[in-house]
């Protein structure tokens, strides 16, 4: 019998065999010459494109591929920028936080890269390591926070004020509440929001802060429950973690971490949902209020440019609003109406500076305003607060006088937290 | 399933086409042809494959996966230290397996002597002296492997229990144990990660042979490469394995101590097991994460058993892993391919190479009516 059957399978795979090879050579004339047709459009292209320009090789370093929304942001970034500048660039995906990062760091600058990109945070060590032995390349580093303790001339960090996007997507969620309310659908106690954060770092506080102030602008009886994951990506958690906050009775989820988990809890659930790093709306029609995310293309356009002509990079870089860093996605159906004119105006007090997200009036820790923070700008094992960031009347979060990585970890009242494990 | 038992039941009422027969032994250049040949079919169906898929030309393909293994002198040290890193934890799960001791928790055995180096580097830190800090390293990390290979060998030499399960099973804790200790040290603080460990100071980190910083792992895997091979060839321990291997009633008949061989291989396996970790955190990667074995404890049971435990074919075997994982990397880098059509890729080329041994163990024996068969095929 078990004889037999092996006979069997070994003629079906010889067979299968046969006619596989009979199908390779007949495609094989064509893609050969697709290739060559894109290899000279590829040269007449780059003969058209500035000295300066093709001075330039970009390597970039990236933790996932394309399948991780947190890593395709970066991805669309990056083939943006240097097709537009006509930069030519190298990318290696799926690299580890840990000396892979270093290898692949090295293996780009071997290569003749002279701009070197790394978007996880937990790269960042390991371009520190190699930007120490190659003095003459430029490594840049997205969400680090060393760069302005390391001080070498060539490692740089890169953030934008995403709280801003945070805040205008916060203000869509409150105005989303503001309907329910009217409705009847819910009380003004009701207005309880759920947040799936991935750990209890400064970029998750200062991003789901933000948010519930935002919403908090147009919803004054809002209030927040967070819970965390311990994962930047699991998709399982992710959806746990929301369909835990819904029977808490949480009307409205927005998550940071980066599957889909969330979003479609809330799809199943019929729940609305602001979302992270790009738009749900094709597989969360019904649900999908607004995300907000970082457009990294400006960042990469005026790396590579310095790099092109000789400048030095920024140490931190913090893109915003006006720079194009930080954005908004199109409106989902479910929104309520006159939320585009909201944000709009939002935006513009925003960028005029006439609002600050972290404005001390709007806010209060311990049921007292936060008049001081030290906060933890200069990264050690102790996380020692070492900088004063309160002035003005509102928390610098992000300000170029510090670091472009948010440090904003203050947990303020009206949001609850349910575990802190993370 | 039932298209194949009608044509089995068909098949039933004709002669069988050819037989499956045993072969005595095979001659080694015969041998040796099969598995090249083994190869080079792959290597032709993976072509054909990528032609039909993606329309690149599979020649570049290969090209690429040479240049991605061995394309640069950086790339030619990565693929070697990484080759003795996968060889070094096949040959410590190699005894287990020759005593038909299912250890498939190289993983946890990794991971928990990458563990106890990192809480040295961490703890030790501005206490000791870099010398001294090295040695508890040394110490700590083939302690905690042996200990992490001792315990599922004691419950299966005292009560008898599943060590398949019991190895598996001492991977999650060893990954749990992992991810407590980060986030009880992380930097920042939330970050969920610890960063290069004593990076300014680099106390704790294993001397750079020569001034290269890869040869150290290299050198370490040659040591245990020729310590196994005479330890399992040479040795009365050895010997030991083999029998207890063979059959544990004639071991016992000839007055050899299961329970102690037992004990004591997997003890050794542990051990080799954390001097990986060891080198991992110490020695390459400086800090510790829950994947820093990164499935090589699973790879390796691959590894050991393809090269039928011989710690020299084991070499070759391992340098054609991780040829094919670089290969892919490179592969996925230059023709935007995703990073799974190198798993693919890899999956061909073992089928074809485990399936050989199908064909070096056994050999197919024609009928008469050959001409039926030539039929089918075309």
């Amino acid at each position: 019998m078990k004889k037999k059957l092996i006979s069997l399978l070994a003629v079906v795979a010889l067979t299968v065999g046969t006619l596989a090879g009979c199908g390779s050579s007949s495609e094989q004339a064509p893609a050969g010459n697709d290739t060559e047709n894109a290899a000279d459009s590829d040269e007449s292209a780059a003969g058209d494109e500035s000295a300066a320009a093709s001075s330039v090789k970009a390597g970039f370093i990236f933790l996932h591929d394309e399948n991780s929304t947190y890593d395709l942001n970066f991805l669309n970034g990056a083939k943006e920028a240097c097709e537009k500048m006509g930069v030519e660039y190298v990318v290696k995906t799926n690299i580890p936080e840990g000396q892979e990062c270093y290898d692949a760091a090295c293996e780009l600058a071997d290569a003749g890269c002279n701009f070197i990109f790394a978007d996880s945070f937990g790269h960042e060590d390991y371009m520190i390591e190699a930007a120490k032995e190659y003095p003459e390349v430029q490594f840049c580093h997205a969400t680090g926070t060393k760069a302005h303790t390391e001080q070498l001339d060539n490692f740089h960090n890169a953030f934008a004020s995403i709280y801003d996007g945070r805040y205008l997507a916060g203000i869509v969620a409150g105005m989303k509440l503001n309907e329910m309310i009217e409705k009847g659908d819910i009380t003004e106690d009701q207005a309880k929001m759920g947040y799936v954060g991935a750990f209890t770092y400064a970029e998750v506080i200062s991003g789901y802060t933000s948010f519930f102030l935002g919403a908090r602008s147009v919803c004054p009886s809002v209030t927040m429950e967070v819970t965390f994951t311990g994962s930047w990506y699991d998709e399982t958690a992710e959806k746990e973690a929301a369909n835990k906050l819904i029977d808490n009775g949480c009307v409205l989820i927005s998550q940071h971490a980066d599957s889909m988990g969330a979003p479609t809890a809330c799809e199943t659930k019929g729940v609305p949902n602001v979302s992270y790093n790009g738009s749900t709306a094709s597989a969360c029609p019904n649900t999908f209020l607004v995300s907000s995310k970082i457009n990294w293309e400006p960042y990469f356009e005026y790396a590579m440019g310095c790099v092109a002509d000789g400048k030095a990079i920024d140490t931190d870089w913090c893109g915003n609003l006006e720079t194009g860093s930080v954005e908004l996605t199109e409106l989902g159906s479910a929104v309520a109406e006159g939320t585009q004119e909201a944000i709009d105006a939002a935006k513009a007090d925003l960028i005029a500076g006439k609002v600050h997200v972290f404005d001390i009036s709007t806010f209060t820790k311990d049921g007292a305003a936060l008049e001081s923070y030290e906060a933890d700008v200069d990264t050690d094992a102790d996380y020692t607060p070492d900088h004063e960031v309160v002035s003005d009347g509102y928390f610098h979060e992000s300000g170029a006088e510090f670091r472009s990585a948010p440090y904003f970890d203050v947990q303020i009242d009206g949001i609850t937290l349910l575990d802190t494990a993370f | 399933m039932t298209e194949n038992r009608n044509i089995k039941k068909n098949d039933k009422k004709r002669d069988p086409r050819f037989h499956i027969v045993k072969r005595d032994a095979l001659i080694w250049y015969k041998a040796l042809g099969i598995r090249i040949t083994a190869i080079l079919m792959a290597l032709v169906v993976c072509g054909v494959i990528t032609t039909i898929t993606t329309g690149i030309n599979p020649i570049k393909v290969y090209e690429s996966m040479f240049a991605g293994a061995f394309g640069s002198t950086r790339k030619t040290w990565i693929t070697l230290q990484n080759t003795s890193i996968l060889l070094m934890i096949a040959l410590a799960l190699t005894p287990a397996f020759k005593m038909k001791f299912w250890n498939i928790g190289g993983e946890g055995q990794v991971l928990i002597g990458g563990l106890a180096t990192a809480v040295c580097m961490i703890w030790l830190d501005g206490k000791v002296s870099n010398a001294v800090m090295i040695i508890c390293m040394i110490l700590a990390s083939v302690t905690a492997g042996m200990i992490w290979g001792l315990i599922p060998a004691l419950f299966k030499a005292k009560w008898n229990t599943n060590e398949t399960l019991s190895t598996l099973m001492m991977n999650y804790i060893a990954t749990q144990l992992v991810a407590f200790f980060i986030i009880l040290e992380e930097v920042p603080k939330g970050s969920g990660k610890i960063g290069i460990i004593n990076q300014n100071s680099n106390t704790g980190w294993l001397p750079q042979l020569f001034g290269s910083k890869y040869l150290l792992t290299i050198v370490v895997a040659v040591i245990i490469t020729l310590f196994m091979a005479v330890y399992l060839i040479y040795t009365k321990h050895g010997y030991e394995i083999s029998v207890v291997g063979e059959s544990e009633n004639t071991a016992r008949y000839v007055g050899i101590k299961v329970q102690k061989v037992i004990i004591r291989t997997m003890m050794l396996s542990g051990a080799i097991c954390g001097l990986a970790g060891l080198l991992l955190v110490g020695g390459i990667n400086h800090t510790i994460t829950t994947t820093i074995a990164g499935g090589e404890g699973f790879t390796a049971v691959l590894v050991s058993w393809m090269s039928k435990f011989n710690p020299f074919t084991m070499i070759l075997s391992s340098m054609l892993i991780v040829f094919m994982e670089r290969g892919a990397g490179e592969i996925s880098t230059n023709f935007g391919l995703n990073h799974s059509y190198s798993d693919i890729l890899t999956g061909i080329i073992l089928f074809f190479i485990i399936g050989c041994e199908f064909f070096i163990t056994y050999q197919l024996q024609y009928c008469k009516k050959t001409e039926k068969k030539e039929e089918e095929v075309a």
